[in-house]
């Protein structure tokens, strides 16, 4: 009798499934419960933002960052907001500078707030996730107070913040820091020595540190491999230079080594958001170049020439320089960059954005060959995508 | 004041350490890659080099292998399209070192219809981000093994970013209520699309631009 063959089973995950963080759908090749390959079809959230960025002026094309990895809006607005700056060569003023700083590492905690607690949920841990999204009220509260909006805050602008921080706000940001770590100590008793929760992560998911350059992966995922690279000390920008913190990494590269870097990470960012309330200069907050930025309301009931300048600048734009520029920010997902070619025109020629999940995206095979089904959603969740960023 | 004034002093050592370092590292690129180099570009601190799209594998190759470039990650690789060249493209290849803590940007032109050198054997990354490139520009590679259109919908024509596609598309989709499906039809608008032309007739561009670019090409359709 001639031996039967076996085919694959071919499964489909997502594009609908709570544990694919979005719209993703994962064609999985399983041998049994083992997965042979795994081939990702993403685009599903693909909206056509570089097409639309060319076709809008600079600061049109700002708010599209927020809705890029809409978990941390202002790190993204951060790195457009900078490429437009050394493009254009202005100096943003300092508190606008820590101002930024500050926002940027409030994005982080809100990240890994999000990703921590949805990796629990996703390898079984229903708690963190309650207490999680309390706490991201929370901040998501102070995004609102500074910019008028809790998600798509639109805040940094090339040349500074769109506007000074309201009365007390620094007061209760540095109360929130205090209550903070009581939170982070909180979620690690429920997770970092937890059975369940080692079992489901330990060992899975293993990046070794040259497999993890050659992938493209940044951020905590390269940090989790062993390497002590964060864009904020080696490249810094803004005011990251004076800022007094540590870079966490892993040693084994595994999914739990993604989670304990993230942990570790949010204990630092609250010690840079101490240092900037603490450091925080007056003075304005964007820069007085008017060609740039848009003058003050009230010099525009008296000056001629300020209303010429905001009627030129939110109908025509401000011309950027030619040239080409590729900057890069460490969003709390990894590197993110902008790669911007200017014709100096009002509108950018072509403005190419480099999300830190895309390449993560594109590991889930090597990742995932040989793990068990249910070990893929551990992965994914340990990688820390979203669709907004990767799909664009 | 003095704080200010003290500040300025650090940024101008900073620039003009940044400004050595980039030197540096051009006189070491150049001398790797002796003369396949077909123009070398430094703008706001970042090093451009201009090569052949041919000798694109084998500079990746040297500059990631050699101990004393050791450009181990791809972080971008992108195309840019520029219609009114005879060779339309630009492949950018944005290379960052972690041993050295720098990055470079190699660019080489490729014209439609051509066909690129894939370096997807070189650096793993460079898998998805040429399907990109394959599904936005049309850029052909060869000697990948998978190259599928990656963010555009199952059976769709043309390659949005380039500059001669329209912003609205072509086709768009609604469901059928009667029919109780998803149906494609071309993309009809309720009225012209609005894209205005911002340019101010007496002011800004011509002193934007540098004096040896050529103009850009007209953008509106």
């Amino acid at each position: 009798m001639a031996e039967a063959q076996i085919k694959p089973l071919t499964m489909n995950f997502g594009p609908q499934h709570p544990a694919a963080h979005g719209v993703l759908r994962l064609v999985l090749e399983m041998d049994g419960e083992v997965i042979e390959r795994a081939d990702p079809h993403i685009g599903l959230l693909h909206r056509g933002t570089e097409k639309l960025i060319e076709h809008k002026t600079y600061l049109q094309a700002l708010p599209y960052f927020d809705r890029l990895d809409y978990v941390s809006p202002m790190n993204q607005e951060h790195a457009f907001a900078l490429a437009c700056e050394k493009l254009l060569q202005v100096e943003v003023p300092r508190r606008a500078q820590f101002i930024r700083v500050m926002y940027c590492e409030i994005g982080r905690i809100l990240n890994h707030l999000l990703n921590l607690t949805t990796f629990a949920i996703d390898v079984g841990a229903m708690t963190p996730l309650l207490w999680g999204f309390e706490e991201r009220e929370e901040l998501m509260g102070f995004y609102e107070r500074a910019s008028g909006a809790r998600l798509h805050a639109a805040y940094f602008r090339p040349g500074g913040v769109h506007q000074d921080l309201p009365e007390g706000l620094l007061d209760d940001i540095l109360d929130w820091t205090e209550r903070y770590p009581a939170f982070i100590d909180d979620l690690e008793t429920l997770l970092t020595e937890n059975r369940i929760f080692k079992q489901r992560t330990v060992d899975i998911g293993v990046v070794s540190l040259e497999e993890a350059l050659d992938l493209g992966f940044s951020g905590p995922c390269i940090r989790a491999s062993g390497l002590p690279w964060d864009l904020r000390k080696t490249q810094p920008y803004d005011v990251y230079e004076e800022m007094d913190f540590d870079i966490p990494t892993g040693k084994t590269g595994d999914c739990y080594a993604r989670y304990l870097v993230r942990v570790e990470e949010m204990r630092q960012s609250l010690k840079i958001i101490r240092q900037c309330i603490a450091e925080m200069p007056e003075g304005p907050v964007m820069s007085e170049d008017h060609k740039i930025t848009p003058p003050r309301r009230d010099e525009m009931k008296t000056s001629m020439e300020s209303l010429i300048h905001h009627f030129k600048l939110y109908t025509e734009g401000f011309h950027v320089p030619a040239g080409e520029t590729y900057t890069a920010v460490e969003a709390p997902k990894g590197e993110f960059g902008v790669f911007i070619v200017s014709d100096g025109t009002n509108k950018p020629y072509r403005c190419k954005i480099r999300a830190p999940g895309f390449p993560f995206m594109a590991s889930i095979d090597q990742l995932s060959r040989g793990h068990m089904l249910a070990d893929s959603v551990a992965i994914l969740g340990s990688l820390d995508v979203v669709f907004g960023e990767i799909d664009r | 004041m003095t704080d200010s004034n003290q500040h300025q002093a650090i940024s101008n050592d900073v620039l003009k350490d940044q400004a050595a370092k980039l030197e540096s590292l051009q006189l070491q690129v150049s001398a790797l890659l002796g003369t396949r180099v077909l123009g070398i570009e430094t703008f706001r601190n970042e090093l451009c080099f201009t090569v052949n799209i041919a000798d694109i594998p084998s500079i990746l190759i040297m500059l990631k292998e050699d101990s004393g470039g050791a450009f181990t990650q791809l972080s971008e690789l992108t195309a840019v399209d520029y219609p009114s060249r005879p060779q339309r493209f630009d492949l950018i290849y944005q290379l960052l070192s972690v041993t050295y803590n720098r990055r470079i940007r190699l660019k080489a032109a490729i014209g439609d219809g051509e066909v690129a050198p894939s370096v997807s054997h070189i650096f793993t990354t460079a898998v998805w981000s040429e399907r990109e490139v394959w599904d936005m520009f049309g850029i052909f590679f060869s000697d990948h093994n998978d190259l599928r259109r990656l963010l555009t919908d199952y059976g769709f024509e043309g390659h949005p970013l380039r500059k001669d596609f329209p912003l609205t598309g072509t086709v768009e989709t609604r469901y059928d209520d009667q029919e109780k499906r998803v149906i494609y039809e071309p993309v009809s608008l309720t009225q012209e699309f609005r894209d205005y032309d911002y340019m101010s007739p007496w002011e800004g561009v011509q002193t934007a631009m540098r004096q040896d670019d050529p103009k850009p090409a007209e953008d509106n359709e």
